[in-house]
């Protein structure tokens, strides 16, 4: 099977600390790589390099065996990244919010309102999202994963915040994503409680 | 162009919801322009002399305010960073905020201009000389205040900063826009200053947004 986002020899350094060197891996399609360490052990600082908005010290990110800077165009057509921040403006509404990923993205989604209502939103959808809780947020943000046809996904702590039904949902959509030839990059705190086929586990060590 | 509609209704919506983004600023012209009757006094001769000048700072010293918060919200809560990520979509992005920054300050000053005529005391032909030079004027204003509101994003008090990035790129435009209004006033050509106007509206356009594309790049990596 054909390697889809590999690293070689990545490494990080922030503000004079090295927070990790020497990171390898490799994923083809349907694999899952989850990435586990400590507060400040560069989780984010590491899917932000995968995601292509900062470059790394060392080493090189590989994405269909070309090095990411060559494909940037194309690397980001088939991304879809979920940083720390949620990516909803708090003014706007639920509905609003998803009008505009869906624009950004140029996909279409079906019915929103269904959406919406299928994530625990219903009746929330047209009022302003600051006025929603943190995991009505999360779950906000989350929905685009819905909608959309990009088969690489990064998420940074996609289960921040939400209740157990919902992480339950949302990990039964991770494995149809990966079953129709996604793959995810993600991080998180908390075990991974669904089985899921090929996953990959990367732990960080806090480092001094 | 269904994504660039999509996206200036975005804007419009919260322009919508954040009222005092677009008030303030068109507030703030009106009282600095009332201020300088009070100030030195109310004599039309004098006034209709310093008019252009007195305008032409009103309205870049407005512009500059609404643009401070233009990008604040959409960095903090991450907006930027996944449409930086995403790529496609970051341009039309960038053109929709422009275009709507526009929409809420430039034209706002345009229609009370009227009000400012009569508030200066300035005869017909200034102000239709003084209309044309804030639609010429105004998309410059816009324009470099979201350049400079880019570059300042992340900055925690980036209000000052940007005020001094900006202002003296507006020293082209506030010359030659106050200087075609004199010339009307002694009814000396003026389509000269016109046509550098035009000029740098157009060089702004197409310069402009692929700079603010490049800031908010910068500003995430």
């Amino acid at each position: 099977m054909s390697i889809i986002l590999a690293a070689e020899a990545l490494s990080c350094v922030r503000q004079d600390r090295v927070l990790f060197e020497n990171l390898n891996f490799q994923l083809s399609a349907g694999q899952v790589l989850y990435i586990q360490g400590k507060n400040g052990a560069g989780k984010s600082s590491l899917l932000r390099l995968l995601a292509g908005l900062s470059l790394p010290e060392d080493g090189q990110i590989l994405f269909h065996g070309k090095p990411l800077s060559s494909v940037a165009e194309f690397f980001a057509e088939q991304l879809l990244f979920i940083g720390h921040q949620s990516g909803i403006h708090p003014q706007l509404t639920a509905l609003q919010n998803l009008a505009f990923w869906s624009a950004l993205t140029e996909q279409q989604v079906a019915d929103p309102y269904q959406l919406l209502g299928s994530l625990g939103l219903a009746g929330l959808e047209d009022i302003p999202c600051f006025m929603l809780s943190a995991g009505q947020q999360r779950r906000v943000s989350l929905a685009r994963l819905w909608f959309t046809t990009k088969p690489l996904w990064i998420l940074d702590e996609p289960f921040t915040s939400l209740d157990q039904q919902l992480i339950a949902k949302l990990e039964q959509h991770f494995l149809q994503h990966l079953s129709a030839g996604g793959v995810i990059v993600l991080t998180s705190h908390q075990a991974l409680s669904a089985s899921y086929p090929q996953l990959q586990a990367i732990e960080l060590e806090y480092r001094w | 162009m269904v994504m660039w509609r999509s996206l200036i209704k975005r804007e419009l919506q919260l322009l919508g919801r954040q009222k005092a983004d677009w008030l303030n600023p068109l507030v703030f012209f009106l009282l600095v322009l009332s201020l300088f009757p009070l100030g030195i006094g109310p004599e039309p001769g004098m006034l209709k002399q310093i008019a252009p000048g007195l305008v032409w700072i009103a309205a870049l010293l407005s512009v500059l305010l609404s643009a401070e918060r233009l990008f604040k919200d959409d960095y903090r809560y991450g907006v930027i960073e996944q449409l930086v990520a995403g790529r496609q979509g970051l341009f039309s992005y960038v053109t929709a905020k422009i275009c709507c920054h526009w929409l809420s300050t430039g034209v706002p000053l345009i229609l009370v201009s009227p009000l400012i005529a009569v508030l200066l005391g300035l005869d017909w032909q200034s102000w239709q000389v003084l209309i044309v030079t804030l639609i010429l004027g105004t998309p410059v204003l816009s324009l470099l205040s979201v350049l400079g509101a880019a570059l300042t994003m992340a900055a925690d008090k980036g209000g000052i900063l940007q005020a001094l990035i900006i202002l003296p790129l507006y020293i082209p435009l506030l010359i030659f826009a106050s200087g075609a209004m004199e010339a009307a006033a002694t009814a000396l050509p003026y389509t000269g200053q016109l046509a550098v106007l035009l000029a740098f509206l157009l060089f702004a356009l197409a310069l402009v947004p692929l700079a603010v594309r490049q800031a908010l790049r910068m500003n995430v990596g």
